[in-house]
């Protein structure tokens, strides 16, 4: 347990020092939807009806932009080697690793989101349920990012591929995030799209461990 | 404890590295690792730390001790955090290795004075020095050493001489990749490749 919290707390130190962290992250997601309005023009009702879904892109490129990082450095340095000789088994550590990136980019940008969709003339009465949905949705996120990062974590141009990797798995969570917010404020209520994306956060973060620490070992060889 | 190596053969990328190679390690005894650039001494060294899988052979450790935790492997790379400082790139290790404190470590190779810097401002001989104070967070009997002496000056080399000397006598087990001399009477020579 005190590896574990050691790993996590290293990755969020260097995740503060070295990537901004969470202020990085929010002043992202800001500029996203800053240039949102600017690209398709001042109508409140269409921008309205954009914004949770708009949300949830500008939180899934975060999420990517970052996701090749996780393990890459790490990597590098032969950090990953060294942790090869620890109690702790690797799938725990990128457990804790996979958490870090969550702790520093999604969890503060699904809190503030929310907020900052007044931009975006979001209805305020789906902002609880927004903000819901894309805490647990970014878990998700996060624990995706990290297989990934993990499968990519040799190649010094990994982007991309990341990219097409992972983006065909956010779909469910995409898809289930923002029925989660439209739902709300319609007859049928959010609770059975929020259910399906409690479903795909913990399947995803009983299989990240393994899918992750299998990348990575094959990388080791 | 004893560290024995039987007929050991290593693959890697479809070119064959070594292979029956065999060799036996007791406690209190320093194996060297011979050979020119290529010729595999990184491979085996990380064969022995149970990085790289062994194509054919097997590698027995006659302890109580789990292997996985009674080996400290010292790479190349150094595993080194820029962003963090020197004290800060211990504790990370000393934690996750289960050490108790890093005030022996920091004083193994006198990085005492360093142990506010950043890591970034470290020279390549002082990151070393930070490398191989690992081997002081935990006490584990077998040191798996790449290249050890490679960026220290000779004050320091002297002081990693004394220390695996010392790590020796108290019954531990001592492998190391080297071309240079480490001025120690290793126990076994092992050379790998042709030459």
């Amino acid at each position: 347990m005190t590896s574990f919290l050691a790993v996590l707390k290293r990755d969020l130190t260097l995740g503060l020092r070295q990537g901004g962290g969470a202020g990085a992250a929010i002043s992202f997601m800001l500029s996203v939807l800053v240039l949102i309005p600017l690209s398709i023009g001042p109508d409140q009702n269409l921008l309205q009806r954009l914004a949770p879904g708009i949300m949830w892109l500008a939180l899934l490129l975060a999420v990517l932009l970052t996701s090749e990082k996780i393990f890459q450095q790490d990597y590098e340095d032969g950090t990953l080697d060294a942790l090869m000789t620890i109690d702790l088994p690797l799938e725990l550590v990128t457990l804790a690793k996979a958490l870090a990136h969550w702790l520093t980019v999604g969890l503060p940008l699904a809190v503030a989101a929310p907020l900052l969709g007044i931009l975006l003339n979001i209805n305020v009465s789906v902002i609880p349920v927004l903000m819901l949905s894309m805490v647990m949705g970014s878990l998700a996120l996060s624990m995706l990012a990290a297989v990934g990062g993990a499968i990519t974590a040799g190649l010094r141009r990994g982007g991309l591929l990341v990219s097409l990797l992972i983006l065909p798995l956010y779909v469910p969570v995409l898809v289930f995030g923002v029925s989660a917010t439209t739902a709300a404020t319609g007859p049928e209520g959010s609770s059975s799209s929020l259910l399906v994306l409690t479903a795909l956060v913990l399947v995803t973060l009983v299989v990240q461990p393994w899918a992750s620490a299998a990348a990575l070992r094959a990388y080791l060889k | 404890m004893s560290l024995v190596a039987s007929d050991l053969a290593c693959e890697r990328n479809g070119r064959l590295v070594f292979s029956n190679l065999s060799f036996t390690v007791k406690a209190g005894e320093c194996a060297e690792l011979r050979g020119l650039n290529g010729s595999g001494k990184s491979s085996l060294l990380r064969v022995l730390a149970g990085l790289v899988p062994l194509s054919s052979g097997h590698v027995t450790f006659n302890s109580s001790a789990e292997f996985k935790t009674a080996l400290h492997f010292i790479a190349h790379q150094d595993a080194i955090k820029n962003a963090m400082t020197v004290c800060e790139n211990m504790q990370f290790w000393c934690d996750v290795m289960g050490g108790n404190s890093i005030t022996t470590a920091l004083d193994a190779f006198r990085l005492d004075p360093l142990k506010h810097e950043p890591a970034q401002l470290l020279s390549a001989g002082q990151r070393r020095r930070l490398t191989l104070s690992r081997l002081f967070l935990s006490q584990r009997s077998v040191w798996l050493l790449d290249e050890p002496m490679t960026a220290l000056d000779q004050a320091t080399q002297i002081l990693l001489r004394g220390h695996i000397i010392d790590h020796l006598k108290h019954g531990g087990i001592v492998i190391a990749a080297t071309h240079g001399d480490l001025g120690l009477k290793p126990h076994h020579v092992i050379t790998l490749g042709d030459a």
